[in-house]
C-alpha cells in the first residue's frame, strides 16, 4: 500500500419504470386530461375535490360523481423554484403552486411558468397550458399561465 | 367506463376508453465513489489482478475490499493477491425477464469464493447447461481480451468449470 491510489469514481444510475394502475376514479381524472379538460369528485358536503378522492374525506364513504371544472382558476399560494431540477415539469426557473380552478373547492398543484417571482402572487389568476399530444398523465397540461400582470409579488 | 357501477361521468367521458394506469418511474442519479481500498481492487482488476485485504486480528481476506474488517472494525492493509479459480457457494438460475436484462434466458448467476478469499463474489456461470451448475463446483475466470480491460468486474465476462473436482463442503460451508 506504498505508493498513493487515484480514487476512482464513476456515475451510477438507478432506474425503475414503475407504473400504477389508477382504479376507475382517478382514472377519470386522467382520462380527462386525456381529452384536454379537468374532472374533480364532490364529496358527501357538496365540496368538488380536485384532483378527486376515491373516498370522502369526512365520511370515508366511496365517492361516486364525477364533476368537471374549469382550466383555470386561482393560486392559492405557490414557492418559486430557481433551479429547476430534472424530471420537473419546465426546464427554466418556475413557480409550484397550489391553484383552486373554478368550479373546484380544494386546490391542485401544478407549475406557474412565470417570468419571475415578482410576477407571482396570491389571488392571481391562472389558465392551463394543454400539450398537444396527450397521454392521461397530469403533464398533459405542461404548466398554467398567468393571465394578469402582479405587480411587486406576494 | 362500463365496467365501473355507480360511477357517475360528465357527458365528455361516456363511451372514451379510460386510462386504467399512469407511468411513475423513479430514478435516481449518484456518482459513486468506490473509495482507496475498492480502487485499488479496480485498479487491479485492470491489470488482470484480483487483490484481496487481509484482516489483522481474524485473517479473514475480503474482497473486493473496503479497506476495513467489518467485524473487527479495523483497517485491512495488508493485500492479498488471490486466484482466478474459485467455488460456486450458491447460485441461482434467472428464469423471470426484467428492465435492464442482458443476459439471454435462463443463465446463472452464482456466489464464488475465490482461491484464498473469505467473501464470495457474485458473478455469472458460463459454457455449462444451468441445470448442471451446483454447489461446490470448481470454476475459473474468462477475462475479456487485454485490450478492453478495464477497472470493472465485467473485465471478467464470466466465470466457467475448470474441471477439477468438487471443492469439500468444508471448504466453503461458512459462505452459504
Amino acid at each position: 500500500m506504498a505508493e498513493p491510489t487515484h480514487v476512482l469514481t464513476a456515475p451510477n444510475v438507478i432506474e425503475y419504470p414503475f407504473s400504477r394502475t389508477t382504479g376507475p376514479v382517478i382514472g377519470a381524472f386522467f382520462t380527462a386530461l386525456r381529452e384536454g379538460f379537468i374532472v374533480g369528485v364532490r364529496g358527501s358536503d357538496g365540496r368538488v375535490l380536485v384532483p378527486p378522492f376515491e373516498y370522502d374525506p369526512l365520511t370515508a364513504a366511496e365517492l361516486t360523481e364525477i364533476v368537471e371544472v374549469a382550466d383555470e382558476g386561482e393560486v392559492v399560494s405557490w414557492a418559486w423554484v430557481a433551479e429547476p431540477l430534472a424530471g420537473q415539469p419546465l426546464d427554466r426557473p418556475f413557480a409550484w403552486a397550489m391553484i383552486r380552478l373554478d368550479g373546484a373547492d380544494t386546490a391542485l398543484v401544478h407549475a406557474v411558468d412565470a417570468p419571475g417571482p415578482q410576477a407571482m402572487a396570491t389571488g392571481m389568476r391562472v389558465r392551463a397550458r394543454w400539450r398537444a399530444e396527450r397521454e392521461g398523465h397530469i403533464n398533459d397540461i405542461e404548466a398554467f399561465e398567468p393571465l394578469e400582470v402582479v405587480e411587486g409579488g406576494a | 367506463m362500463p365496467e365501473v357501477t355507480g360511477l357517475r361521468l360528465p357527458a365528455r367521458l361516456e363511451g372514451v376508453e379510460p386510462v386504467r394506469a399512469i407511468r411513475t418511474p423513479a430514478r435516481l442519479d449518484y456518482q459513486f465513489t468506490a473509495g482507496r481500498a475498492t480502487s485499488r481492487f479496480l485498479q487491479g482488476v485492470q491489470r488482470k489482478q484480483l487483490l484481496g485485504q487481509r484482516c489483522p486480528v481474524c485473517a479473514k481476506v475480503y474482497v473486493p475490499p473496503r479497506g476495513a474488517c467489518p467485524t473487527d472494525g479495523v483497517p485491512t492493509e495488508e493485500e492479498v493477491e488471490l486466484g482466478h479459480t474459485g467455488t460456486v457457494t450458491t447460485f441461482c438460475v434467472v428464469n423471470v425477464q426484467f428492465y435492464g436484462q442482458v443476459m439471454e434466458l435462463p443463465y446463472v448467476s452464482a456466489l464464488i469464493l475465490l482461491d484464498g478469499a473469505d467473501l464470495p463474489i457474485m458473478h455469472l456461470i458460463q459454457e455449462v447447461p444451468y441445470d448442471q451448475v451446483h454447489m461446490g463446483m470448481r470454476v475459473e475466470a474468462v477475462w475479456v481480451p487485454d485490450e478492453e480491460l478495464a477497472p470493472t468486474l465485467e473485465s471478467i465476462r464470466y466465470f466457467r468449470p475448470n474441471g477439477e473436482p468438487d471443492a469439500p463442503w468444508e471448504s466453503y460451508k461458512d459462505n452459504v
